[in-house]
């Protein structure tokens, strides 16, 4: 059976009325945290985790997929309207999207992004479902060698690559290391780092620390800022609709940025951003209006929002035919996966091939519903804008803490996620990245097992890790990718890498 | 989140050195830790403290290089900080943390809300409280009674589910 027999089969499945909804509930919260500045998709999947440990593990997982989906429609909005990105990856549109907005051509700029993340995300997808029986036969040959080496690439890139500092994305990516250690060790059962304490023993809860990260951090954060922006909100003036003109700008800047966005979101990169900035850099070349580009041109809105929901369904590919997250929300899905006592990754194509490709399909249902929620309903999305900062704030620590108290109402664990929380505060104040902290945690004991599982093949000689060809490319891919931008900024080149950081979603 | 680097004036930063220290803490910890296990290598060699082992040397070199770019002052310069409001909200978490098991979800929840509210600006507790323990308490229905997910309870909750 091909890909597309596969895909004919999930959409009957996701055609269920109860996986429907899960679809509609995801899409509806994602838009609304995408839209909403200070909380992005990553903390609202973390924050569901527990809420979905008694439903339906196809629901769930399709929901959280639309959440990701959703916030990446939701993020543009704000970024227009308000100039501050709804999440990190509408920090290019902004730029152009805001300078449209205050020349009153707010409503063609929400279109561009909304028809264009409709486009990218309907090509991608596609993409997903035609490139993923391929990986899935790739990755059948990959051993505990090919799979160590490739997240040792996943630590670096995420960590030392981008960013404005190597040091400070290894400290947070060694952090996050040192985390994963605690707990029994899961090949000999010996207790490390628990320091006698029972509630150590299972290790560090995945979703206390991203929630107590992302919300708690953050909170903390933007509290403390002595310079307290107010933003405001630019009001949609005019026809929503796009015209001729528009439309035959924006249809090339869409195409573009979803063949730059999705191969970028489905490498071990570490998030949507990068496709961005390279989405615009490509349409302020090929421009034939540059004078527009920086009073808002309608290219550079396309074309990045096109990159962006192109990556999130590139994001998708590792995560599903490998296991491997490439973005702090794929990491925090995966845990999702987990949660149900499901592993990503080659295997699961071929146990549970319903629910991988009912997921794959519905995301085709989320994106149609998206540009409906988007368009038409854009008015509710904008009032969402207008909450008063001490309301939001107030209630997204309520639902954060409601989080960690519905998985285990512990003062323990309600300890840990205060202690995260103050750690996430002083690591935003240094500049330190979050992301390498939440994926160390994650993918540390993947990769130690991995390792010793090769290991024990090899009988300890560990040279046997470069002796496969694929194990050894990608470890000279993770080599360069820590070396090369070390070089980059002693030369003074830095700041193009501290452009492309990867943030949090 | 990108913090803009300062040029000079190139000083010591004493914050960095501090970071440098608990970095360097951390390692000594693990090693510390990893020494008292049983190294069961087996037939990788790799046992359950060569990891640790490995982060921990990777924590220490970090840490010294944390302290190379401290004295040199390369570390970029934080944003100001008003310490108050971030004071009002761990201490509405720890209030929290610490009414839960005895207030109940509402109350307890309650107060961390009118707390974070009181740190973005809403000074009036009195309020802002009863404000907070409503919304929680409409929170706590749908999540305990609907969506069954297990939250404490306490003498707010029994009154209107007694037995629940």
């Amino acid at each position: 059976m091909g890909a597309l027999d596969f895909l004919l089969q999930g959409l009957a499945t996701a055609a269920d009325p109860m996986l429907l909804l899960y679809a509609l509930i995801g899409v509806t919260l994602g838009t609304a945290v995408g839209v909403l500045p200070g909380i992005g998709p990553a903390l609202t999947v973390a924050l569901l985790l527990p809420v979905t440990y008694r439903l339906d593990p196809a629901g769930s997982l399709i929901m959280f997929a639309g959440i990701y989906y959703g916030g990446m429609y939701g993020g543009s909005t704000t970024s227009i309207l308000l100039n501050t990105p709804g999440e990190s990856a509408s920090i290019i549109t902004a730029l152009e999207g805001n300078k449209m907005a205050r020349k009153g051509r707010g409503g063609p700029a929400l279109a561009t992004a909304a028809i264009g993340s409709f486009i990218a995300g309907l090509v991608a997808t596609l993409l997903l479902a035609f490139l993923a029986p391929t990986i899935v036969k790739l990755a059948l040959v990959f051993g505990p060698r090919e799979y160590f080496a490739l997240m040792v690439l996943a630590f670096v890139t995420v960590s030392a690559a981008f960013g404005d500092s190597a040091l400070r994305g290894l400290t947070s990516l060694f952090l996050g290391l040192a985390l994963a250690c605690v707990g029994i060790d899961q090949l000999t059962g010996q207790a490390r780092l628990s320091f006698g304490v029972p509630e150590l023993l299972d290790g560090i809860e995945v979703t206390t620390m991203a929630v107590a990260m992302f919300a708690l951090g953050e909170a903390l954060f933007i509290a403390g800022q002595r310079v307290q922006v107010d933003d405001e909100v630019t009001a949609v003036k005019g026809s929503v609709w796009m015209n001729r003109q528009d439309w035959a700008r924006s249809w090339k800047p869409w195409l573009r940025g979803t063949v730059i966005g999705f191969p970028i979101g489905a490498m071990p990169a570490g998030g949507a951003e990068i496709g961005t900035f390279l989405s615009y850099a490509t349409e302020k070349k090929l421009t034939k209006y540059p004078e527009e580009f920086g009073n808002g041109a309608i290219e550079g809105v396309a074309g990045p929002e096109a990159a962006n929901n192109a990556s999130a369904a590139g994001t998708l590919v590792p995560l599903l035919t490998l296991g491997l997250p490439t973005s702090a929300t794929a990491a925090i899905m995966l845990a999702g996966f987990q949660q149900f006592g499901l592993q990503p990754g080659p295997l699961l194509f071929a146990t549970n091939p319903t629910l991988v490709w009912g997921l794959i399909a519905s995301l085709l249902i989320a994106n149609a519903m998206l540009l409906v929620l988007n368009l038409p309903l854009i008015g509710l999305w904008v009032r969402l804008l207008t909450i008063p900062k001490p309301w939001l704030y107030a209630g997204i620590l309520l639902f954060a803490t409601l989080g960690t108290i519905g998985a285990n109402p512990s003062t323990f664990e309600l300890g840990m996620l205060l202690g995260f929380g103050v750690l996430g505060y002083v690591m935003r104040l240094f500049g330190y990245p979050i992301a390498p902290i939440v994926v160390g945690l994650i993918l540390g004991p993947m990769a130690e097992q991995q390792l010793r599982r090769a290991l024990s093949i090899s009988q300890g000689d560990w040279g046997y890790l470069l002796h496969s060809p694929i194990a050894a490319t990608l470890l000279g891919l993770a080599a360069l990718a820590l070396i090369v931008p070390l070089i980059l900024r002693a030369r003074g080149k830095g700041q193009v890498l501290a452009q492309l950081a990867g943030d949090e979603d | 989140m990108s913090v803009q680097r300062h040029e000079p004036p190139r000083r010591r930063d004493t914050a960095a050195l501090i970071v440098a220290a608990g970095l360097a803490v951390i390692g000594g910890v693990m090693l510390w830790d990893s020494a008292r296990l049983a190294d069961l290598g087996g037939y990788s060699g790799v046992g359950p403290a060569s990891v640790p082992r490995v982060v921990a040397w990777g924590l220490i070199g970090l840490a010294a290089w944390t302290a190379v770019e401290g004295l040199r002052g390369d570390f970029p310069e934080r944003p100001a900080q008003n310490p108050a409001p971030v004071l009002w909200i761990v201490a509405g978490l720890a209030v929290q943390l610490m009414l839960l098991h005895t207030a109940g979800f509402s109350i307890a929840t309650g107060i961390l809300f009118a707390f974070t509210a009181r740190a973005f600006g809403k000074r009036n507790l009195a309020m802002t409280i009863p404000i907070g323990i409503v919304f929680a308490f409409v929170v706590w229905t749908i999540f305990s009674q609907l969506l069954m997910l297990h939250l404490p309870a306490g003498p707010l909750e029994q009154l209107f589910f007694p037995g629940g």
